[in-house]
């Protein structure tokens, strides 16, 4: 395939759009899964008390 | 500083170190009729300075074990004074070139001191001077807190904090000699641009190797934004500056791209620097520095994860947006415009979880001017991301572009946003590299948030102001179909404006020096913290240190 400007604007316009509908959707999933609720919140939560020192 | 390194580590800072004395070495010696001798004269110099402050520092006693049980705060509290130093030295280059503006007749006839070699000093200094190390400083703090580790080592923090700050000195040193790639915020020529590269690549494998070490499964959003910046800045930066050098021992160098394939490269890297630079690894420091000074967790965990991907996606392809109405195909202009109009979203995600984050803080707010800092920053992130996508839309930006429009939405951003969250971060972090109970004069911080605000507010309206009136007068064409203004009415019509704006940078600049103050009396005269002060009874120091995990 001859790899010139028209190409390059076909695969742009084509694959372009679908990669980031795809990534956009994977992750509203990740975001939203609800087994993640937990691990966000604790990780959330985690921040406020950190001055303690390292665990090693 | 030395004392804390181990012997190898001490061994390996001197090697660096002669290794970097040779390489100025060389370059002074084969570039002495070229600016570039001057360079590796610096480096040599900075190089030497090193050496003779490892070795003095060598005859310190080796650290036992008992540092492993602390988080390494050292570069954090070099990091923050770097910072401020670059602040107040670009911040008043900032507003020399202000006056320059409004008094063209004060550049002495000299080279060195005409608008175009002073405004990138005030650019990369307060971008890269001010801004990196600032996201350096406060990179290392939030990486170990959230990780709950050590950094891995003791060396690569300090290779990586005085390395960047070579580059910065490399830059700024630069442009009054002329040494110049004429690319916006990527001055520097090749040689400084491959020691970046190196210093990078320590930065990104010193945060990995502390991510590794976390106990946590997950890790904390604002390192995500971080490693963003920092993975990003090293594609930006290395892309953009494929050059050939006319020789080994000339500064001057060439893009390998030409016309508008160089201008597209040079703003895909001009906007991703905005993007990446100044608000990714910003977003960081608002992820972490918000919740903890308000005590409370962000409003949505959820929608900062989709918002940091919103911003990672859609920056990436805003960049034509600055090549509006050029020879850069239709098609990719509309691209430009079509993602930054959509990055109002998580923009404004981010700004509103930031501000919904304080909802039951309201008063700490009122009460806490390193928390209004914080606040006033994530409003300002708010309305200069609706001003950028607004402006990137191809008819605003036919009156927005080439006047003070921009300079005005810029300055919006840089002032409003990135400097006051990094105010409101050093504020915060400070009594804790110190061990202080807090400020050493709230009331200085209170005069620094209202100088700082105040300064920004006429700065930015005057530029308002100034850039629609220059944009309309541009365009106002008379009964007969000819421009009703010359260019020269309009600069008239700027003069005024222009003082206002000199005026506005200077308020800014003498809160940055109140903060400097502030921050020095802390790390000298402040109280220590009562956790401080049981550390110096020993029995104390084996209870409290028995009940700490891994040792």
């Amino acid at each position: 395939m001859d790899l010139d400007h028209e190409a390059l604007v076909a695969f742009a316009k084509s694959f372009g759009l679908f990669y980031l509908i795809a990534l956009s959707i994977g992750v509203l999933i990740y975001a939203c899964w609800p087994a993640n609720r937990r691990r966000f919140d604790r990780a959330a939560r985690s921040v406020l008390d950190d001055e303690g020192g390292p665990w090693r | 500083m030395v004392a804390q390194l181990t012997q190898f580590e001490r061994r390996l800072a001197l090697i660096i170190a002669g290794l970097m004395a040779l390489c100025g070495l060389v370059l002074a010696a084969f570039g002495h009729r070229d600016p570039i001798g001057v360079h590796g004269l610096i480096i040599l110099a900075a190089a030497i300075g090193t050496m003779f402050v490892v070795i003095s520092g060598s005859f310190a006693d080796v650290p036992d074990d008992s540092h492993l049980g602390r988080y390494y705060d050292d570069p954090i509290k070099v990091g923050v004074v770097l910072a401020m130093g670059w602040a107040v030295f670009a911040m008043a280059v900032g507003d020399w070139v202000a006056w320059l503006l409004a008094y063209p007749e004060m550049t002495f006839d000299a080279a060195w001191s005409g608008f175009g070699r002073l405004r990138p000093m005030h650019t990369t200094g307060i971008i890269f001077g001010f801004g990196g190390n600032a996201l350096i400083a406060t990179s290392f703090h939030v990486m170990q807190r959230t990780s709950r580790a050590r950094m891995p080592d003791q060396l690569s923090p300090w290779f990586v904090l005085l390395g960047y700050n070579l580059f910065c000195i490399l830059a700024v040193t630069g442009y009054p000699m002329g040494i110049t790639q004429s690319k916006e915020y990527a001055e520097p020529e090749w040689y400084a641009d491959i020691w970046l590269v190196i210093v990078w690549v320590v930065y990104l494998a010193l945060y990995l190797r502390t991510l590794a070490r976390r106990q946590e499964p997950h890790i904390y959003v604002a390192n995500w934004y971080y490693l963003a910046f920092i993975l990003v800045v090293a594609v930006l930066h290395i892309v953009n500056n494929l050059a050939m050098p006319i020789a080994l021992a000339s500064a001057k160098s060439f893009p390998i791209f030409a016309g508008v394939q160089d201008a597209m490269t040079q703003w895909w890297y001009g906007h991703n620097a905005v993007a990446f630079f100044l608000t990714a690894g910003f977003l960081g420091m608002m992820y972490y520095y918000l919740p903890t000074r308000s005590g409370r967790p962000i409003f949505s965990y959820r929608l900062s994860i989709i918002s940091f991907w919103g911003i990672t996606f859609f920056y990436m392809w805003a960049g034509s947006h600055h090549l509006h109405y050029t020879a850069l195909p239709h098609w990719v202009q509309t691209l430009g415009m079509t993602f930054s109009a959509m990055l109002l979203v998580p923009s404004w995600a981010s700004a509103g979880n930031a501000l919904l984050t304080l909802n039951g803080a309201w008063h700490k707010v009122r009460d806490d001017a390193t928390l209004r800092f914080m606040m006033v920053a994530a409003v300002f992130y708010g309305l200069s991301t609706f001003e950028g996508s607004f402006m990137a839309i191809r008819p605003v930006n036919s009156l927005s572009h080439y006047t003070d429009w921009t300079v005005a939405h810029v300055h919006a951003g840089a002032l409003g946003w990135v400097a006051l969250i990094t105010f409101g971060a050093i504020y915060a972090l400070v009594p804790i590299l110190w061990k202080r109970q807090g400020m050493y004069s709230s009331a200085l911080v209170e005069v620094h948030f209202w100088l700082a605000l105040a300064g920004t507010l006429v700065y930015v309206f005057a530029m308002w102001n100034s850039g629609l009136v220059q944009g309309l007068m541009w365009r106002t064409y008379s009964a007969s179909g000819t421009l009703a203004y010359s260019f020269v009415e309009s600069l008239v019509a700027m003069h005024p404006y222009y003082i206002a704006r000199a005026v506005g940078g200077l308020l800014f600049l003498s809160g940055a020096v109140v903060g400097c103050i502030n921050i020095w009396m802390t790390a000298r005269h402040a109280p220590g913290t009562a956790q401080d002060a049981v550390r110096d009874r020993p029995l104390v120091i084996l209870a409290s240190r028995s009940l700490e995990p891994g040792e």
